[in-house]
């Protein structure tokens, strides 16, 4: 049982999370304030789903986006590397149980990241 | 009301969510639905995606000081976590096929039940440990600095545990919040892990679990990025100036007041899903 590499490795974790937090905000306060000089004057319209336009919903069209200067994929970006940091979170897991080699924690953390990976890219 | 004022409005309620989601320790996703749903007349997919990026955003923003009091466990959270994800799947799937005024009914009937919880007093320490072959095998026990010095804890209920966890990411991926009060009950009350260890663990796993329906979420559009962006920068402002005010000390009369304020919100919700008004 080796508790030090553990608390270690929840501090990296921890940083980790943290930073990319920060990064995301920062991506998704610039965007915001971006789209708030572009559409500020423009009317909210959030009363009946519709689901936003494709191409903010996709990574290439985000990528493209974010190419073409357009504040809502800038947010977009931001949101995602938000959704990132768990996952990264626990695709680093998987080579800090390695480390220790606790082969079985490995095999779940595989898992725990297959499901994400699976909702991030696969099916619709 | 144009956009600009949207946004400030939004992102004022949000960062007083946050603030005291993070004070009272009830987390500031529950209010966010509610709030935008019954207050600014948002629709409510476009609700719970503003507000499960929000629950990352906290739970990954907290972490790092949970992590640092050496409570949560890395363990019994990443074995827990197959079930949540699998469950935050079912859930975000499930929650294209029902109708918003269903939705908006089982919202406010978690919404009552996180509130009741929130209100309850800190249990006890558990003080029975019968030794668990299945906990003892996949190692979900530890060492936690309680009040008389570190003390040793073993899961108990193992199986229960993870099932109610499925139900926890369900309710999650369904209903686009953190379901810490589920985690905390699945840990603490089925699984007998101390209570500091139960909601440091849980709060651990709430991004991970958020970011397996998030996903889904974003292929479908529910996350909106003019909508997200002042509840997602204002819950995570409010949630740091909260974790600032009183680090760790959570006074009881604010938890009772956040809980009635949630409540109100859960009856209006419900209110309003059996009238259709969502």
């Amino acid at each position: 049982m080796s508790k030090i590499d553990d608390e270690r490795i929840a501090v990296i974790i921890g940083g980790m999370l943290r930073s990319g937090v920060v990064v995301s905000s920062a991506f998704v306060l610039g965007g915001g304030i971006w789209y708030l000089i572009r559409h500020g004057a423009g009317q909210p319209d959030y009363g009946k789903f519709h689901g936003v336009p494709a191409d903010l919903r996709t990574l290439s069209g985000i990528f493209h986006g974010v190419a073409d200067l357009d504040p809502r994929s800038w947010i977009q970006l931001g949101l995602l590397i938000l959704i990132a940091t768990p996952v990264v979170r626990v695709l680093f897991s998987i080579f800090a149980f390695a480390d220790e080699r606790d082969w079985p924690y490995v095999g779940i953390t595989v898992l725990v990241a297959a499901i994400l990976l699976f909702s991030l890219f696969g099916g619709r | 009301m144009n956009n600009l004022e949207f946004t400030g409005l939004v992102l004022l309620i949000s960062a007083i969510a946050g603030f005291l989601g993070s004070l009272t320790g009830l987390g500031g996703g529950v209010v966010i639905t509610p709030a935008l749903t019954v207050l600014m007349g948002v629709d409510l997919h476009y609700a719970i995606g503003a507000s499960l990026v929000s629950v990352i955003a906290t739970s990954s923003g907290a972490a790092s000081a949970y992590v640092r009091e050496g409570f949560s466990n890395i363990r019994i959270g990443m074995f827990l976590e197959i079930a949540t994800t699998i469950g935050a799947l079912f859930g975000a799937f499930l929650a294209s096929k029902i109708s918003a005024s269903a939705l908006g009914v089982v919202f406010g009937l978690v919404l009552l039940y996180s509130a009741y919880q929130s209100s309850l007093p800190e249990p006890p320490a558990h003080a029975d440990l019968h030794h668990h072959s299945l906990a003892a095998r996949l190692r979900l026990g530890g060492v936690y600095p309680s009040e008389d010095g570190p003390a040793k804890y073993l899961a108990q209920r193992v199986k229960a545990g993870f099932a109610l966890m499925f139900g926890a990411g369900t309710l999650s991926g369904l209903l686009g919040i953190g379901s810490g009060a589920v985690k905390v009950i699945a840990m603490d009350q089925i699984m007998r892990i101390p209570f500091k260890v139960s909601t440091a663990t849980s709060n651990f796993m709430i991004g991970v679990t958020a970011a397996a329906s998030a996903g889904v979420y974003f292929k479908r559009g529910y996350i909106d990025p003019g909508l997200t962006m002042p509840v997602m920068l204002g819950v995570v402002g409010g949630s740091i100036a909260g974790a600032r005010m009183l680090a760790g000390a959570r006074t009881r009369s604010l938890r009772i007041l956040f809980s009635c304020v949630v409540g109100l919100l859960a009856v209006e919700m419900i209110y309003s899903g059996f009238t259709g008004k969502l």
